[in-house]
């Protein structure tokens, strides 16, 4: 009973975020201050992860292949599903949920028992509309763009440690990656890394924005913001995938 | 002027107000206090007016000024920008303008060098301040204040009491200040209200407090050493 009434609330919260919302001036820059934010603070972590997660990829795939009937560059074939199915648009959700998500639950829990929203709300503003619905837009512009990023930089992870291990050639690299390749692939990742940043930023904020109590409240908001976010991610991703793949 | 008529709160079925009439007169530092957990908060956070609809009590937020216990600054923002947001928000002010007023108020709160400052650079005398200029910034018909010298030594918090009774004066509006702090209530008491277990037991001046009749009004009053003495002589 407690969690229908939870999720219930999850969706009235929802129906807050478009209604008496303010001037679309105030929007966009509070929209451009988060993408910047959100953006900029995750690039170094997204290339860093994202380029490892591609040379480990590549070695394993190559450690797996040891018939002499498969071609070398399957193994890049292998690494640009894997990446562009899973690794850049879910794995990255993980790692954007456990950085961007906390950021944003714990901002607002802060917020909420230092008064700061009740500040927003005493002049009238709606409070989830202001502070959250920014939150939400900028990530859904925001993390598609990650999501890319991250494609590339796996990929030519693959293709360094590849290169420098001799465990493929540049040119087999390359041509793993382009052989029978689906564009489908590349959209379905667009839309599972939207999916994900609009359920990420809103079930953290969420999270934040109701926390009562003192700092310990905002600490298991900020854990439950996170752990829920990244339940409600697999759950998305496995839908998703029997929904436009299968 | 603010009228109130039978108010009634409760949390969880337990009532914490229960039949509040009353009026704040406009132009005056209109006192709620009373011992902790009395509903004086809760009374003073009923400014969302329930009974109303979405866009009135907007339309009514919007007249409101409000100092909150901690000063409720946005950590993000200068205290320039703080400052500001009412404006920003609230109306359609030219930047020049806005920048204007937002010096006023600062001046008017003896922090016109501090608008740089982050909210974490300021000391907690100077929130408050912060937040009376963001309270005022936009003109309001009402200002609510919600301990406004909570956690201040005795000099900060006299200072934050006369500039509250000042800005009271100088721009008429209603104030209504929840305190426990004596030395508030005999400064800044042009009208106080007692509450008492969630009911209001009386009402009157500073100068009529110290011989109000209530027992419970006499105790809470009297609590403080400084006051026993003077009941004493």
């Amino acid at each position: 009973m407690i969690f229908f009434e939870k999720v219930g609330r999850y969706f009235v919260f929802l129906r807050l975020l478009v209604t008496n919302r303010e001037s679309f001036k105030t929007y966009y820059y509070l929209v451009l201050e988060e993408c910047v934010s959100i953006g900029l603070g995750s690039l170094f972590l997204v290339i860093l992860v994202s380029t490892f997660i591609g040379a480990v990829s590549t070695v394993q795939t190559a450690y797996n292949l040891v018939s002499p009937l498969i071609p070398r560059y399957v193994i890049a074939q292998v690494v640009r599903e894997m990446t562009v199915l899973e690794l850049a648009p879910t794995i990255m959700a993980l790692i954007y949920a456990g950085k961007v998500g906390s950021s944003m639950a714990g901002g607002l829990g802060t917020m909420r028992i230092t008064e700061q929203i009740d500040a927003v709300e005493v002049m009238g503003i709606n409070s989830v509309s202001y502070l959250v619905l920014p939150k939400i837009i900028a990530s859904i512009i925001v993390y598609p763009l990650l999501v890319i990023i991250a494609a590339f930089c796996s990929l030519f992870g693959g293709y360094l440690i590849g290169a420098a291990t001799g465990i493929i050639t540049p040119p087999e690299y390359i041509y793993g990656l382009r052989f029978i390749f689906n564009d489908f692939s590349i959209t379905f990742a667009l839309i599972k890394s939207v999916a994900f940043a609009f359920l990420i930023s809103s079930i953290s904020s969420y999270k934040g924005f109701y926390t009562k109590g003192g700092a310990l409240e905002v600490g298991i908001a900020t854990t439950q913001g996170v752990t829920n976010s990244v339940i409600a991610i697999l759950i998305a991703d496995y839908l998703l995938a029997q929904l436009l793949l299968a | 002027m603010i009228k109130i008529k039978d108010i009634a709160k409760s949390f969880d079925g337990k009532m914490v107000l229960e039949g509040i009439s009353g009026e704040f007169e406009k132009g005056k530092c209109n006192l709620i206090i009373g011992s902790s957990g009395t509903g004086k908060s809760v009374l003073l956070n009923m400014r969302n007016f329930t009974d109303a609809d979405h866009d009135m009590k907007a339309e009514i937020r919007r007249e409101i000024g409000m100092l909150f216990q901690g000063g409720a600054l946005f950590d993000s923002k200068t205290v320039e920008k703080n400052v500001m947001f009412p404006l920003d928000i609230l109306t359609k002010m030219k930047p020049e303008e806005k920048r204007e007023r937002v010096a006023f108020c600062l001046k008017r709160v003896g922090l016109e060098n501090a608008g740089k400052k982050m909210p974490s650079e300021i000391s907690g005398g100077m929130k408050k301040r912060v937040g009376i200029a963001r309270a005022i910034v936009n003109n309001p018909a009402y200002l609510f204040c919600d301990e406004p010298n909570s956690g201040l030594d005795p000099q900060t918090s006299i200072l934050i009491d006369e500039l509250i009774q000042d800005i009271t004066y100088e721009f008429n509006t209603t104030t209504l200040v929840v305190t426990h702090d004596m030395n508030s209530v005999m400064g800044m008491g042009d009208n106080i209200m007692y509450l008492y277990k969630g009911h209001k037991l009386w009402e009157g001046g500073k100068e009529e407090i110290t011989h109000s009749g209530v027992k419970e009004l006499d105790d809470f009053v009297f609590a403080n050493k400084v006051m026993s003495k003077m009941r004493g002589k």
